[in-house]
């Protein structure tokens, strides 16, 4: 088990180096230099003072050695300060992180609280007319823009009933309420983003669950279960349940990818105080410091995620050790 | 052989209601100019905000836009966009998938690590970074969703191929001294297919919503070109006087998505129970 952990943390070096290198590229081989969204506005600022600019923020150099330089600081946790506001990168994200971490976590724990009973019950009614309708359920949930759900329940909610609000994570008044009302309000403020946030993944779980479900049913054990005169209650329960759902993990762990970058855009949608929000910000404003910590850290919780997900299905499946 | 998929998937109602809706939808793209009423950027500044009505079926915009006009002239881009992107990520899916299943060693190695690389990664947040930084437009966003979403194809076929590697056809093709070129095209690409085009399918859904998303945020398709997602915006600041700007673009991606998911799904039973 310590070898599978270590060679997974292993396998994880490469993969940051390459995200970090792709985004950096990316980022730095576009036309133009964050300095002229400084100086474009300003006829008086000569040639001259633009290179000075741009050598006060180290991006004279070649792109692989401000690569280098930025690895360095990296290494010693300096994420940079933001070419906005001079604040370390990484105290801006640390502001945010909580709240996306929260968001994360309630979406997914939605998700599967939700799409897990989806899926195996339309396993369990194969090709009647329950499968049917939650397969077209399914569907359509595969290809609703999330975004414009996320517009249509704000009016609804929001505007024409007026029962959730539709931004930010307090609300104005927060901080006089007493502790249990600011737990609530707090909650209610949660309600849309997560639910966004976790439709997303709704789809594709319970598409998967019903189908390792299916699977496990025709099992050969699953058919000596009941040559053995078994309830079906029981066979589903105790034999076909935790088979089937053993994968779920390893799902789960792959569509982090999705679920943070989502957030790149919902969060943008409920003004919510997280990462993603601040990503987007930092795009736009080619905020390179901040830019490059958010898809790091980005980057590092998915690959955490991945991590958990793989020990933890190791850990119930000690086929998968050996391998 | 065909007649037996064909008959396989008529059966398959939601597959084939697919099919059909995004056969209207490409007819409709085609004739754009005859099934819209009106031209999709002419501007009546005595109609503006009108809701729903017989003159205009989806109402109009802040412009006086027919926003029905625009809808129909908008499948072109959403049809495009798909395409294209998926084009771009198929063929370079397959390619990298098979030569990483074929040769396997150290072209493997490097095949898949860049796919872990590329599946680790919150897509959304490269394709908003490179958008942004190059110029915002919908061929950079065609590109970049392209570019970005081959992983999982290349995983598919690298299996598909590692299986075929070993089968006697292609080691009889070996043994004939056949060109590469030629094994992979003639033994290889036909027998990986069918998960290629199902891929594909699916693929076209998530590219629109994607682009849809890209526009949505002011990256995508610009003014005065009308692409969904940049209706979806310019409507969001009516959303309080005109319902109408904000819902039907929406329900239009919806769609859309929806016939590519279902005929995709469709073509795997399909395809699938071939053995």
């Amino acid at each position: 088990m310590q070898n599978y952990i270590i060679r997974r943390i292993i396998h994880i070096i490469p993969v940051l180096f390459g995200i970090t290198i792709i985004t950096f590229g990316a980022m730095h081989l576009a036309p133009g230099k964050p300095t002229d969204l400084m100086t474009d506005m300003n006829a008086k600022v000569s040639a001259e003072a633009k290179n000075r600019l741009a050598q006060l923020y180290g991006l004279d150099s070649p792109w692989y050695v401000q690569y280098g330089r930025w690895l360095m600081r990296v290494a010693r946790l300096d994420f940079g300060a933001s070419f906005r506001d001079g604040k370390p990168a990484i105290s801006k994200i640390a502001e945010r992180l909580p709240a996306t971490l929260l968001l994360n976590i309630l979406s997914i724990i939605f998700i599967l609280i939700i799409a897990i009973p989806i899926g195996v019950i339309s396993a369990l009614n194969h090709n009647r007319f329950i499968d049917r309708a939650m397969t077209v359920g399914v569907f359509i949930g595969f290809s609703v823009p999330a975004f414009w759900l996320a517009l249509m329940l704000m009016i609804l909610f929001g505007l024409k009933l007026g029962w959730l609000p539709i931004s930010g994570l307090h609300s104005l008044n927060a901080g006089d309420l007493p502790p249990l009302a600011r737990v609530f309000d707090g909650a209610k403020h949660l309600v849309l983003p997560v639910f966004i946030s976790a439709f997303t993944g709704l789809a594709g779980m319970s598409r998967y669950s019903r189908s390792s479900m299916l699977d496990t049913l025709h099992q050969d054990y699953i058919k000596l279960a009941y040559a053995k005169g078994l309830s079906r209650r029981q066979i589903v329960v105790k034999h076909a349940l935790r088979n089937a759902l053993l994968p779920i993990v390893t799902i789960l762990g792959l569509s982090l990818p999705a679920l943070i970058g989502g957030g790149f855009i919902f969060e943008t949608i409920f003004a919510y105080p997280g990462m993603g929000r601040l990503g987007y910000e930092a795009i736009m404003a080619r905020d390179y410091p901040v830019v490059m910590a958010v898809g790091t850290i980005a980057a590092l919780l998915t690959l955490a995620g991945n991590l958990i997900a793989d020990i933890t299905y190791a850990l119930v499946d000690p086929r998968i050790r050996y391998k | 052989m065909i007649k037996l998929y064909f008959g396989r998937f008529t059966k398959n109602k939601l597959a084939f209601g697919g099919a059909l809706l995004l056969a209207a939808l490409t007819l409709c793209a085609l004739a754009a100019p005859l099934v819209a009423p009106y031209e999709p950027a002419q501007q009546d500044l005595t109609h503006r905000l009108m809701p729903p009505s017989a003159a205009h079926l989806l109402g109009t915009d802040d412009l006086g836009r027919d926003v029905f006009s625009r809808l129909v002239y908008g499948i072109r881009i959403s049809l495009t966009v798909g395409f294209v992107a998926v084009g771009i990520a198929t063929i370079i899916g397959t390619l990298l998938g098979i030569v990483s299943g074929y040769f396997g060693g150290i072209v493997d190695v490097i095949i898949m690590r860049a796919v872990d690389i590329m599946l680790c990664f919150p897509t959304f947040f490269l394709i908003l970074l490179v958008i942004a930084f190059l110029e915002p437009g919908i061929y950079n966003v065609m590109i970049v969703i392209g570019l970005t979403s081959w992983p999982g194809l290349t995983r598919l076929v690298r299996a598909e191929t590692l299986s075929l590697r070993h089968r006697e056809f292609v080691q009889a093709a070996e043994l004939l001294g056949l060109s590469r070129r030629r094994i992979f095209l003639v033994h290889i690409l036909p027998n990986v297919i069918s998960p290629v085009i199902v891929s594909a399918t699916l693929g076209i859904a998530d590219a629109i919503l994607t682009e849809s998303g890209l526009s949505f945020l002011g990256l995508g398709v610009q003014p005065p070109g009308s692409s969904w997602g940049q209706m979806l915006t310019a409507g969001k600041d009516y959303i309080y006087v005109a319902w109408w700007l904000s819902v039907f673009p929406g329900i239009a991606i919806l769609f859309t998505a929806l016939s590519f998911n279902l005929l995709g799904e469709g073509l795997r039973d399909t395809l699938h129970s071939r053995q």
